[in-house]
């Protein structure tokens, strides 16, 4: 591609400007979400990839063990539930409907 | 056992091709060879099958084009859909995959002609479910620039992220977009004389869906085809004299439409 010369110090500024912008809003990328496991009420999971794949409020049970819901990076595990229950990144075995 | 009263279950003698072929015309008739447990053709349960067929895949890409959907109304889109799949029978077993040719289909469809952004809107949505699927990867660390010699800077090129998209249009397809599936309560009237063009990305997992500013897509692309960065910003300088480099890069960068870059020897 041939244009107007665009200076090596006019690229070097602007990429500076763009990257010193971002370090700033850094919380921006803090909103990352991870699966959590066994802390969405019943019904209220999470799951919508398309066609084929639907299973987004299927869950029947309370905090059902291997039904997930998105959550805050890094906030699962500290993740409460009633009884002493905890979020888990992995399925879990508890709550589970009867087969 | 009743086994002496029906035959037992034998493959139906009719070949795939023409069973395939009946399935997507409703006038053709009960394929032979397709019997019931008396052995006659059997054109009922065909036909239950046929229905069960055209409306699941009818209902998969009402998954897929939620907005479109929304647009046009259940029953419009239910007839559509219906157009639509007897025209394009799925060419995979792979449901996700399915609707590939519908913003085109939309596109061209005659009685949709005084509703042109459709199509586009369906090309975005199409591109969400393709970024959502998309193979994992880490997006590249804006930081990574910053070990570059600035000298060089403008030598470098990017690697395209497995989940990046870029939606060129002539409509407002993401205020249509937000307005119709994602943010359906903040967003309010748009203005169709306003082309928008839109980033997607998943460096996560969540899908996201960015307006570009101007300049923005043209620079994007070039980037995403390999061009280096000098490059791509003369031309987009060239072609709209409010681009602006730091804030179309950093736009990219943010989004996390790259997942690694390079800079020739």
């Amino acid at each position: 591609m041939k244009h107007k010369a665009m200076s090596a110090a006019f690229v070097a500024g602007a990429v500076a400007t763009a990257v010193a912008g971002l370090s700033s809003t850094v919380p921006a990328n803090a909103q990352a979400k991870e699966k959590c496991y066994g802390v969405s009420l019943k019904g209220q999971n999470d799951c919508k990839a398309g066609p084929g794949t639907t299973c987004a409020g299927t869950s029947t049970i309370d905090y059902q063990g291997n039904a997930w819901t998105l959550v805050p990076k890094g906030t699962c595990t500290t993740m409460d539930v009633p009884g002493g229950r905890h979020g888990s990144l992995t399925e879990l075995k508890r709550d589970l409907p009867e087969a | 056992m009743r086994s002496e009263m029906r035959s037992p279950l034998s493959p139906p003698q009719v070949d795939a091709a023409s069973f395939g072929r009946a399935l997507f015309d409703p006038q053709s008739a009960t394929p032979d060879g397709l019997t019931g447990p008396d052995g006659q053709t059997a054109p009922k349960r065909f036909n239950v099958y046929r229905n069960n067929v055209i409306v699941s895949l009818s209902e998969a890409l009402g998954e897929t084009f939620p907005a479109v959907k929304t647009l046009l109304g259940d029953d419009y889109f239910k007839a559509l859909a219906r157009a639509f799949v007897t025209a394009h029978p799925p060419a995979s077993p792979v449901l996700i995959w399915y609707g590939a040719e519908f913003a085109d289909f939309l596109s061209a469809f005659p009685p949709l002609q005084s509703y042109p952004y459709l199509g586009d809107v369906a090309r975005l949505e199409w591109a969400w479910l393709q970024a959502y699927h998309a193979a994992d990867e880490a997006a590249l660390d804006p930081a990574r620039l910053g070990d570059i010699d600035p000298q060089r800077l403008g030598d470098v090129r990017f690697t395209p992220h497995p989940a990046v998209h870029v939606v060129t249009s002539r409509w407002p397809v993401w205020t249509i977009a937000r307005a119709n599936r994602f943010e359906p309560d903040e967003v309010g009237a748009a203005d169709l004389s306003e082309p928008q063009s839109v980033l997607i990305t998943r460096p996560d997992m969540d899908v996201n869906v960015f307006l570009l500013r101007a300049g923005g897509a043209g620079f994007t692309l070039d980037l995403l085809q390999g061009h280096t960065l000098a490059d791509a910003a003369g031309r987009a300088q060239e072609e709209d004299e409010s681009f602006s480099l730091s804030d179309c890069l950093s736009d990219c960068l943010a989004a996390g439409a790259f997942s690694g870059l390079l800079l020739d020897e």
